[in-house]
């Protein structure tokens, strides 16, 4: 050591390593700048940048979906609600290799190719860092297997929520409508605010058309997440507002009876509250599960929906524009007697064909192969053994414009505003519709066609109950509504205009008439009078599909069986004091009198026995007293 | 003139030692690091989710470094001249051990397992290439000869060729460096500066095509434009600046960082446990520390000018230097002017091996600035 140092020169070795160290200072003291300007520069002139990146890192504002308003029937029985169901669904951004997640989760719970192929159809549409949904309806033991292998599926949720369920089913199908997922035509039209969070809207029917009641309000919360995702807490919160409950006039019980009384057939039934214009039930038949449509329908049950020749899909009751045949007899009858055309006094004699004076071509009667309704036959008669020739006749009398003008307040050929979507307007044809429509000129054999219910006349399911509960309520112009109150709050009834000025005895005359038709020993439904305990007026209808040239016969078994007549059937009960108006058409029935009319007697029935059970509970004698009464209504038609 | 202020000079620290009587204690530099501990401890307490057992690990590895640094501070330094070499071959051994029965992480093998705790090596380099280069280029003339340099740049290199096989390129870089520093201030010749300079800048081509990994330059890649890949490399480096950037001047408030609290930032107790600070104690809390930084390495600087021996001179020296050398890595990478390499953030990062290290470093400081004044014997 001390040799060392007596060679070395401490002086000259403190004096390098001073200034090597002062140098050193001095660089460090540059350095040291550096880093102070860098955070000086970040914390001080990009604080805000920053402190927004901050907040966007961790404050994360999740809608809150509203939940759905629940449908009712008038009896508050649950037509539509809510239930919890599990739905997995994987968040894109979390999950690491998709393909590899997607064959482990598959190799846990039973996945279909359909499935996986609809998810990554999804994903395509899905916004960065929202669920996309793999899976509905976990079962519980499904949900289980997943919550036991959570670690190993990164980017998987397994979310409850509520969807739409409708524990009716095929029944109410058509008149309700159904919900399902919002497709991109949709997300083009919606406000996105609303539906942030909800991924249904209403496709069809109430669904559809109250969606604005039934969708409620969306909420929020503001949340602070960590950064994987999970909610920390919530930092501000706006309830959603639950959307309105509808109370529909359908009645479920009424509605199980039509849709079953037209197993196997294909048609079309409406019943209307006289009183009020609801629609007690409404049924379009082949019907489906609406169920299916919720979580995204399998392309196999959509095409067979689709492609099916019943038209499953197709809603009769608003959209089916028939002819309505023999029962627009009534109307026409009522509005010959107002016009003054005839009275009931005019009789005509009918040999089962009529003659139009320069047309070679004769109009047959439906019974012209038993030579006609014979001698004497007046309006009456006409309507309860349902003469066409006496139409015929009294058609041409009025003229076109005469039966267009009257019977548009009837309710035929326009909307009947009734609160459903896609409502057709079917045709109620006149001079002027024929120019516009067609560019031809009207002819008396238009009007001859017209007169009994065919040619280009059309009318819808729904238009011909409306216009038999005018009848039924002397022309009280009420507009047929589903919706009987939302939120408990009822909704008005609407009268579309003043009654039209007709005189009471003639409508005696006509709502007699009608009850000849079931009543009476000739009538044509008079097969369903059997026991019938209370009175019913109506009439029967028959409608061509094809057109038969007038010299050939109807040949049921020349044709095939989709082109066989159309079976029609309106009536309305009690006679005396009307409730209920019906119309019905059962699509190639052939006979209104045969197919058709059973079908209202059993809604009727189920109508009567309801509404005497409600307002008279004892039972029996009253029911008897009932009997008794109507008994008497009908002794008064025996003896005219 | 000279030989007056060289009297005074050696004076001072002797009327220092009278003070702390026998202890061999440097009360300056206890004071600082005694604040930077509570300091480190109350920022780790936040950034380890409020969780108890790191700062309790924390601390039981702060008061044993105390207890080591007062056992360092009483040896003489010149039996720390003469042992430095047992020091640094031990340190080599260690280093060869763990290449074999290292255990680690993410692919990298750092830790020797010794039962109650781990130990990283690496670390002990930090202190071992200084001591051991000290040792060797005091005893040689100054400025060192090109024979001397080479020596001293092969005790370098070794251990940074080691750590570097771990791999772990931010603790052998700091190690290289501490060598450099240590022959800088020995009097390294401007023209080795400037070879040295050169060959490192030859080096990086070969660096990037034969020992980097590939996450390794991805980091520098992320270094270069860190918003190309938010979610991958660069969420770190993103992260970490939205945490310093949002705590602006005052901060948000002890354990209200949200960038912390809510895990979005990172390794946030042990490398970038300063963005915690920043966040949560702002622009202010980043200059407190850095004052408290300042005066530290101003005092082993006061303590280095001071020394009675060369060894003691280049050893201090070079501790305050290398100090400087891991704040600034580390609040560079953190902020995102420095790739990240992987470099604690002296005495308030998580680690109990860095913690053992700089506290040895602080007992040889505390030793060479008690120094008995053998200078006044010759004279």
């Amino acid at each position: 050591m001390m040799y060392k140092e007596a060679f070395s020169d401490p002086a000259r070795e403190r004096r390098i390593f001073a200034s090597r160290l002062i140098f050193s200072m001095f660089v460090m003291l540059l350095m040291g700048l550096v880093i102070i300007s860098r955070y000086f520069d970040l914390q001080i002139n990009r604080f805000q940048d920053f402190a927004t990146d901050s907040d966007n890192n961790r404050i994360h504002v999740r809608p809150a979906p509203p939940t759905r308003g629940i449908i009712y029937d008038r009896n508050w029985e649950i037509i539509a609600d809510n239930r919890p169901t599990s739905n997995l669904a994987i968040i894109r951004e979390r999950a690491g290799n998709l393909d590899q997640l997607i064959k482990k989760i598959g190799s846990l719970i039973t996945l279909s190719n359909s499935d996986i192929k609809r998810f990554y159809t999804r994903l395509k549409r899905q916004k960065p860092f929202e669920s996309t949904p793999l899976k509905f309806n976990l079962t519980e033991k499904e949900q289980a297997i997943l919550a036991v292998n959570q670690h190993v599926l990164g980017g998987t949720k397994i979310s409850a929520r509520l969807t739409r369920f409708y524990p009716k089913r095929k029944i109410f199908t058509h008149v309700v409508g159904y919900v399902g997922r919002i497709n991109e035509r949709e997300s083009n039209i919606i406000n996105p605010v609303n539906y942030s969070g909800t991924d249904s809207i209403g496709k069809t029917g109430i669904e559809n058309f109250y969606e604005g009641s039934l969708l409620g309000e969306v909420g929020s919360e503001q949340v602070e997440t960590n950064a994987r995702g999970r909610v920390m807490r919530i930092l501000d919160q706006v309830n959603p507002v639950p959307g309105s409950d509808l109370q529909l006039h359908l009645d479920s019980q009424l509605q199980k009876v039509a849709y079953e009384a037209f197993s196997g057939k294909r048609g079309s039934l409406v019943a209307i509250e006289i009183e009020t214009g609801g629609v007690l039930a409404m049924v379009s038949a082949p019907s489906y599960d609406p169920n299916l449509f919720v979580s995204s329908i399998s392309q196999k049950n959509y095409d067979f929906l689709l492609n099916s020749p019943d038209k499953p899909m197709f809603n009769r009751s608003i959209k089916g524009q028939y002819p309505p045949g023999s029962t627009i007899k009534p109307l026409f009858g009522l509005i010959g007697l107002q016009s003054h055309s005839i009275t009931t006094e005019f009789k005509i004699e009918d040999p089962g064909y009529f003659l139009m004076e320069g047309i070679e071509r004769p109009w047959r009667d439906h019974n012209s192969e038993r030579g006609g309704h014979g001698k004497g036959v007046d309006l009456a008669k006409a309507i309860i053994e349902s003469c066409d020739v006496f139409f015929y006749t009294m058609g041409v009398k009025i003229g076109i414009d005469t039966l267009a003008a009257n019977s548009r307040s009837f309710g035929l050929g326009q909307k009947t505003n009734i609160d459903l979507p896609g409502e057709r307007s079917g045709i109620m044809p006149s001079k002027i519709w024929k120019k516009q429509a067609r560019g031809a000129s009207w002819f008396d054999g238009d009007t001859i066609n017209v007169s009994i219910g065919q040619g280009f006349m059309l009318t819808t399911p729904l238009q011909l109950a409306v216009m038999t509960a005018r009848i039924a309520s002397r022309g009280d112009l009420i507009q047929p509504q589903i919706v009987k109150s939302i939120d408990g709050v009822d909704n008005p009834i609407i009268k579309i205009a003043e009654n039209p000025n007709i005189s009471e005895k003639h409508w005696d005359y006509i709502h007699d008439s009608m009850r000849g038709v079931v009543h009476s020993a000739r009538g044509t439904a008079r097969r369903i009078n059997e026991n019938l305990t209370y009175t019913m007026a109506a009439k029967t209808g028959t409608a061509q599909v094809i057109s038969i040239k007038a010299t050939d016969e109807y040949d049921r078994s020349k044709i095939s069986e989709r082109q066989w007549d159309h079976a029609l059937f309106v009536a309305f009960a009690p006679a005396e004091d009307p409730k209920i108006a019906i119309a019905l058409i059962v699509e190639n029935g052939e006979h209104g009198s045969s197919a058709a009319a059973p079908i209202a007697r059993s809604v009727m029935d189920a109508y009567i026995k309801s509404t005497t059970m409600k307002n008279e509970p004892q039972g029996l004698a009253t029911t008897n007293a009932s009997y008794l009464k109507f008994s008497r209504g009908y002794g008064t038609y025996a003896a005219q | 003139m000279q030989h007056n202020d060289f009297v005074r000079r050696i004076q001072s620290p002797g009327g220092d030692r009278k003070k702390s009587g026998s202890m061999h204690i440097d009360f300056p530099l206890l004071i600082l690091l005694l604040a930077l501990c509570v300091f480190g401890l109350m920022v780790l307490y936040s950034a380890g989710g409020q969780d108890l057992s790191y700062i309790t690990r924390q601390s039981i590895f702060m008061v044993a470094g105390f207890f080591i640094m007062f056992t360092v501070a009483q040896f003489e330094v010149r039996y720390w001249e003469k042992w430095a070499f047992v020091f640094y071959g031990l340190g080599l051994l260690l280093l060869i051990a763990v290449l074999f029965f290292g255990v680690g992480a993410k692919g990298a093998q750092r830790w020797l397992d010794i039962g109650f705790t781990r130990l990283q090596p690496a670390e002990f380099m930090k202190v071992g290439v200084p001591l051991m280069l000290a040792a060797y280029l005091s005893k040689r003339f100054i400025p060192p000869t090109l024979k001397h340099i080479s020596w001293a740049m092969v005790l370098t290199l070794l251990p940074a060729m080691l750590i570097m096989r771990q791999p772990d390129l931010g603790t052998a870089l700091l190690v290289f460096v501490s060598g450099f520093l240590t022959l800088f201030l020995a009097g390294l010749g401007v023209r080795y500066l400037v070879i040295i300079f050169l060959t490192s800048i030859a080096a990086v081509p070969i660096m990037w095509n034969f020992v980097l990994h590939d996450y390794q330059k991805q980091r520098i890649l992320t270094l270069l434009s860190p918003e190309q890949d938010k979610l991958g490399s660069g969420w770190n480096i993103v992260q970490s600046k939205t945490a310093i950037g949002s705590g602006g001047l005052n901060g948000k408030g002890w354990t209200e960082g949200t960038q912390s609290q809510l895990s979005f930032l990172p390794e946030s107790h042990t490398d970038f446990i300063i963005s915690v600070l920043a966040e949560e104690f702002g622009l202010i809390g980043i200059l407190t520390l850095l004052t408290l930084y300042a005066l530290l390495i101003a005092r082993c600087s006061f303590i280095a000018l001071n020394a009675q021996s060369q060894f003691g001179r280049l050893l201090a020296g070079s501790l305050g230097l290398i100090f400087f050398i891991y704040v600034f890595v580390n609040m560079g990478m953190v902020s995102g002017i420095l790739p990240v390499v992987g470099a604690p953030l002296p005495m308030i990062s998580y680690g109990g091996t860095a913690i053992l290290t700089l506290f040895i470093g602080f007992g040889l400081l505390m030793a060479i600035s008690t120094e008995p004044n053998r200078m006044r014997k010759t004279l």
